[in-house]
């Protein structure tokens, strides 16, 4: 072991940064929050953005417990940012019927997927995954953890910038 | 690298009306230094044991060798990146993917203010390959451009050898995700990629992946911190994950970037590990506007009209996020698309 230390925040424990304006300038503009700090304040998953590219999100996720089953026309990608996450995936036998194809973003489904199950991934301390295209995802979490996703805005894309960003 | 490696076709911006430059040259060497000197239109480039001088018909810029090497070897291996990458305060370039600005003063306050700026435009991949030439005639053996200082030797004196496994270094560009078979491999010690010093407390274990019969092309995962832990390479993003425009172009960071980026779009920082400060200034004229410290899971964006320098006193891991749609420079341009991601 080396004399150095890698500092990594967690949902229980994180402390946040600053902005300083020298000149002709606005905080907003940054649009500078901590994703721990949202996913402690938020419910159990809750997809909140807390970076946005015209279509594109970042989403801040608190994983706890058991998710709702979702979907999405797109592949997306999570990384599990501190507590371990399992994520579970089914082969959806018909994803059009389930996802319209032309949408965009993670969806809510009602229910349980239909389709044959792909298999499971236990994810730990800065491990991604892929959530295919065609597939159906959920996510378990015995305790509070924080899930960042690659994705599209999308029906379950919550923004509530003001509430978490510095101002 | 976090290009895209397909821009598409769309029409080449040219909002300065610039012809194309041409005139590339490679001179002999120097028969003090051993170096060869290099032409680009009307700009020439020259190095001797301490310094880079870049030669244009308004006046000759004087850089640290050090310096200009360390950008030059991001210019190329970013492939003149999105927007303007500023060698320093005077010179550097401006992409318009496919064609690329030379500026000498011309985003600079005084310089533009006095009438001392000049600038060529050239063709993307003629000018390439002079910096390509460039970063490797003048890179000496021992010294690598690419690596944090404690970690290199020194650009200092006449010609000595070459690094050229260094300055040609093979970018990361993942089409789906890293690790995916066909796709970017993982890096390990036995293909060459030895964990950082500064990271040896990394957990180094990969994802327990269940994949159920005919499915393990698809349930797919890997440690993503880990693969940064192993980086060789510092301030250089690259594509580890990709959802159509959207690409996720994780780095490693230590002591300073070598260049100020200048932004062409919104682009992202998620600060994964440590802490990394940055100067924020006015991206046509350098003047200070802002320092933004970053610490872990800090989410900030840099708005389209800035260019920025970062100060990271441990090595640290950064996602630098793009999007990369060919179509927003122009419309941050012509006032279609705000400087800024978000308004609340």
């Amino acid at each position: 072991m080396s004399q150095y230390t890698t500092d990594f925040a967690t949902i229980d424990e994180y402390d946040s940064g600053s902005i300083t304006i020298i000149s002709d300038d606005d905080k907003k503009h940054y649009v500078f929050s901590n994703m721990y700090e949202v996913a402690a304040k938020s419910a159990p998953y809750e997809r909140v953005a807390v970076a946005k590219n015209f279509e594109y999100v970042i989403e801040s996720t608190r994983a706890e417990g058991t998710s709702a089953w979702y979907s999405a026309a797109h592949d997306e990608f999570a990384v599990a940012m501190d507590h371990p996450v399992t994520v579970e995936l089914v082969k959806l036998e018909d994803p059009d019927s389930v996802v319209d194809p032309e949408s965009e973003g993670a969806h809510k489904l009602d229910g349980d997927p239909k389709g044959a199950k792909m298999g499971t991934i236990k994810l730990r301390l800065g491990h991604m995954a892929l959530l295919p295209v065609g597939a159906a995802y959920r996510f378990k979490s015995d305790s509070p953890a924080t899930l960042m996703i690659q994705t599209i805005e999308g029906p379950e894309t919550l923004q509530k910038w003001a509430e978490f960003c510095q101002q | 690298m976090a290009m895209k490696e397909d821009i598409g076709n769309s029409e080449i911006s040219n909002p300065r009306g610039l012809p194309l430059s041409g005139g590339f040259t490679v001179d002999a060497a120097d028969n003090v230094t051993g170096y060869k000197s290099f032409k680009a239109g009307n700009f020439s480039f020259r190095r001797d044991e301490y310094f880079a001088y870049v030669e244009t018909p308004k006046g000759t810029h004087t850089m640290s060798i050090d310096a200009f090497l360390r950008a030059l070897m991001r210019d190329v291996a970013w492939g003149f990146f999105y927007g303007t990458v500023n060698f320093d305060p005077v010179f550097g370039t401006i992409n318009y993917y496919g064609e690329v600005e030379m500026f000498y003063g011309t985003l600079n306050e005084a310089y533009a203010r006095e009438g001392r700026d000049y600038i060529e435009r050239f063709k993307a991949d003629e000018l390439m390959d002079i910096f390509k030439n460039m970063i490797s005639d003048w890179t000496i053996e021992g010294f690598d451009p690419f690596a944090a200082p404690r970690e290199t030797g020194t650009p200092w004196g006449v010609k000595n050898g070459d690094n050229d496994e260094a300055v040609s270094r093979q970018r990361v560009t993942a089409r789906r995700m890293v690790g995916v078979p066909g796709d970017t491999p993982l890096r390990t010690d036995e293909n060459g990629f030895p964990v950082n010093v500064m990271f040896d407390d990394v957990e180094q274990d990969q994802p327990e992946v269940n994949a159920e019969p005919g499915f393990e092309h698809e349930v797919q995962a890997y440690n993503l911190f880990g693969y940064l832990s192993r980086s060789d390479v510092t301030w250089n993003p690259s594509v580890c994950s990709v959802v159509k425009d959207s690409l996720f172009c994780p780095t490693t960071e230590e002591y300073i970037p070598p260049v100020e980026h200048g932004n062409d779009r919104c682009e992202w920082f998620i600060q994964l590990s440590d802490q990394i400060t940055w100067n924020i200034k006015d991206g046509e004229r350098g003047r200070p506007k802002a320092v933004v410290h970053m610490k872990a899971g800090d989410v900030a964006c840099m708005p389209a009209d800035i260019r920025h320098q970062g100060f990271s006193p441990k090595r640290s891991m950064l996602l630098v996020w793009e999007n990369g749609s060919p179509k927003i420079p122009d419309l941050i341009r012509d006032g279609k698309a705000p400087n800024y991601a978000v308004e609340f």
